[in-house]
């Protein structure tokens, strides 16, 4: 009997890349992709890197591809359009050995900028998309989109959603099946996409579309699942076990591959159900197409664009169904925050008290955005903050940037922040772009990058310089303060914002969630001495609140004895504690 | 068997997924059809998380609904509020007695409401517990939330040695001893009081 264990969406997508016979992995770190990496490296068959951002990972699994093993990237929704160059002409090119992204995206906005619908890029792209609906099936959909890969020349996208990636269900093991390298041979025709070559590939693509869509009808990934015929769903992916839930007895079309549509499987469905619907979690990627062919159905006339679905959703839908639930409480919001003793609250507490703007960026830190901290003025997507301070300075002159800072972090400046401030030396900015270096990929978490000298298999390697690089394109203004020096960090930014060139600040200390060692400091609240003026409530620190009578108290549970609040009091209310 | 609904949650940071995972791997060696749901990324930065747990013959949807949870495992007293009404008529809270303010009410925007306990148990079946008391009492606070899972296997049909043998292959090595004590004493903590 085949082993079945439990596993996460994600951790079945690694394995179904081990078992597919996977030789190399690139990714960069994402939420809600990022795990499929870190469940690689448990098999040593596959080489398996972090690159510093989504378009190298793709170019890097590119290469293999062309060299002749199966090669796999993955990353979140919005990592694909910083990949989506090479995706479009990879598209054209097509495979040696088998091409697999696996993009998740994620509904409901769990921890993303947008909700943006990867079926979209890829129908864009002219690429295939499976969408598988459970782990078992995250497993099972990625050998077969190898085969696809391999026998329709193309690269293919195996679609998450969130919900997918971070569920977990059923899996059975399977042996890895080691696929020959194929040989390489030069082709330029076929390898080298300039205008005359890239015509006659776009030609192949037009016929490798139409094919998929016939041949598609006969996948076992779509399936037809005739009950009563009064109803017809056709659904793909997570909606699949909505779907399945709430109306058990309905017919379902079950799609595996989403895109280009088996039009013939859909027509014939569509002709033997009363009344059809199609269910799908954002945009109406299969309904517009099948309205297209003229058949009636019911989308997003009832169902949203927004968000994640669920049976209780579709119930009330589908049937109108008036569900006799008890009201949620109006209760305090709990948004996400710093953690107690995260170097960034330090910063911002910095920023905050001198009143700069900061430009954002994406990581951890864009919680700098909200009260008490209100540092944060704009998050656009990775490397922004340095180019967007740069275009503002260019519009409205430098002087108007003086009480201005762009902020970003280690592995977002290495992701694309780089090329940003590359612009700024060459166009002559006079801005200041804060560094928050806390050593690794905080947000997503943990994962190392070019700066911390390992790599994402464990091994040791030269760990890039951030000043050092800093100065090499140009920079001539480069300070590095430790990130709870708030008196330093306070002067340093003062004298930089004032300059009228350029600077680079690089604050360091690492995140207090990295290699997490037995504190031996915390602080405590001495009663008597507390005057009740509450600045050491101003940096939001989640361990310090307000008791009886305004005096605050430090939880013990919580405080990671960063000192913060130490240093703000001016009574000296806040006492050392060892532990 | 109709499929049972399991809920946990809490603050970000407090130990919801080693839960889940100690439940998931026990509804699996029992030889259930099994779904989890989790939450990660910047939600899990103190934010209010929340994982399902799904178990029974054959299960489909894998988040839990307003209205179907059997049991509903609370690590702190604002989140037992925030999900109570995801309880079945006949389901049980088991909430951990402790109060983290979330920013809104740690910046004064918002006041953390009084009394939850005493008003949840005038709609609901609930069970409260100062697991962190009770955890410094076996010298590790951490271990809270294993004691709350052995207060809510009372509440699920699996034995005793299932429960500490799934904990043993679940936890890091080091760690056995202090969780499985921590285990008996929930799972004990309520036939002493």
């Amino acid at each position: 009997m085949k082993e079945k264990v439990i596993m996460l969406g994600n951790e079945a997508f690694a394995r179904g890349a081990y078992e597919a016979g996977v030789k190399v992995s690139a990714a960069y770190p994402g939420t809600p992709s990022t795990e499929i990496s870190e469940n690689i490296i448990k098999y040593k068959e596959i080489y398996a890197e972090w690159s510093p951002n989504e378009k190298v990972a793709m170019e890097v699994a590119i290469g293999a591809s062309m060299s002749g093993v199966r090669a796999l990237a993955s990353m979140k929704h919005v990592g694909l359009n910083v990949a989506a160059d090479p995706l479009f002409t990879v598209s054209y090119i097509g495979v040696n050995g088998g091409l697999v992204v696996v993009v998740a995206d994620d509904p409901g906005l769990y921890s993303s900028q947008n909700e943006q619908d990867t079926r979209a890029v890829a129908r864009a792209a002219k690429v295939p998309v499976l969408e598988p609906s459970d782990s078992e099936e995250a497993k099972e959909f990625i050998k077969f989109a190898y085969e696809l890969s391999e026998k329709y020349d193309t690269p293919v996208i195996v679609r998450s959603t969130t919900r997918l990636s971070h569920s977990q269900g059923m899996v059975e093991l399977e042996e890895r099946k080691e696929p020959e390298d194929k040989p390489y041979e030069r082709n330029t025709g076929k390898n080298v996409m300039m205008p005359g070559n890239a015509k006659i590939r776009h030609m192949a693509v037009e016929q490798r579309e139409i094919a998929l869509s016939l041949d598609g009808c006969g996948f076992p990934i779509n399936r037809a699942e005739y009950k009563d015929t009064g109803i017809g769903v056709v659904t793909s992916g997570i909606p699949y076990q909505y779907v399945k839930e709430a109306f058990p007895d309905a017919s379902v079309l079950k799609l595996g591959l989403v895109n280009p549509l088996p039009r013939k499987l859909i027509e014939e469905f569509a002709a033997r159900v009363d009344k059809l619907y199609i269910v799908e979690e954002l945009d109406p990627i299969v309904e517009e197409q099948v309205k297209s062919w003229g058949i009636p159905v019911t989308g997003k006339k009832i169902f949203t664009v927004q968000g994640e679905y669920s049976a209780n959703m579709l119930r009330t839908a589908i049937n109108g169904e008036k569900l006799n639930l008890n009201e949620p409480a109006q209760i305090p919001q709990r948004p996400p925050i710093l953690c107690p003793g995260c170097p960034h609250r330090s910063v911002f507490t910095v920023l905050n008290k001198l009143k700069i703007h900061a430009a954002g960026d994406i990581g951890c830190y864009t919680l700098g955005a909200v009260a008490p901290l209100s540092v944060v003025d704009t998050t656009v997507c990775m490397g922004a903050s340095i180019s967007s301070l740069h275009g503002m300075e260019k519009a409205k002159g430098k002087d108007y940037i003086k009480n201005w800072v762009a902020v970003i972090g280690d592995s977002t400046f290495l992701h694309t922040g780089i090329n940003s401030l590359i612009n700024m030396v060459y166009n002559q900015s006079t801005g200041t772009v804060l560094i928050m270096d806390n050593s690794t990929t905080g947000m997503t978490g943990h994962q190392d990058h070019a700066a911390t000298g390992k790599t994402l298999m464990g091994g040791v390697t030269y760990a890039v310089d951030l000043p050092g690089l800093c100065r090499t394109i140009g920079v001539s203004h480069v300070e590095v303060v430790p990130a709870f020096d708030t008196v330093k960090l306070t002067s340093v930014l003062k004298e930089e914002t004032a300059r009228d060139e350029m600077s680079v600040i690089i604050t360091k200390a690492p995140c207090v969630l990295l290699n997490k060692k037995k504190i031996d400091m915390q602080y405590k609240v001495n009663k008597n001495a507390c005057k009740k003026c509450g600045m050491c409530l101003k940096p939001g620190c989640p361990a310090i609140t307000k008791k009886e009578g305004g005096i605050t108290r430090i939880n013990e549970t919580m405080c990671n004895g960063c000192g913060l609040c130490f240093g703000l009091c001016k009574f000296n209310a806040i006492e050392k504690v060892e532990v | 068997m109709k499929t049972k609904n399991i809920m946990i949650v809490g603050v970000g940071g407090q130990g919801t997924l080693l839960t889940s995972r100690i439940l998931g791997g026990i509804t699996l060696d029992a030889g259930y059809d099994v779904k989890l749901s989790e939450v990660h990324g910047m939600a899990q930065r103190g934010g209010s998380v929340v994982t399902f747990v799904r178990y029974g013959d054959k299960v489909y949807e894998p988040i839990v609904e307003a209205g179907q949870a059997d049991v509903l495992i609370a690590f702190e007293r604002l989140e037992a509020l925030r999900y109570a009404h995801f309880l079945k008529e006949d389901g049980v809270l088991i909430v951990n007695n402790q109060q983290i303010d979330p920013m809104p009410v740690v910046i004064g925007a918002a006041v953390y409401p009084e009394n939850i306990v005493e008003n949840l148990k005038k709609k609901y079946r609930v069970i409260d517990v100062d697991a962190i008391s009770e955890a410094k009492k076996l010298g590790n606070t951490k271990v809270f939330n294993v004691i709350i899972l052995g207060i809510a296997a009372q509440h699920m049909n699996f034995t005793k040695e299932e429960w500490l043998k799934v904990i043993e292959n679940t936890v890091p090595p080091k760690t056995i001893d202090i969780n499985k004590k921590a285990f008996e004493a929930g799972y004990h903590l309520l036939a002493l009081s």
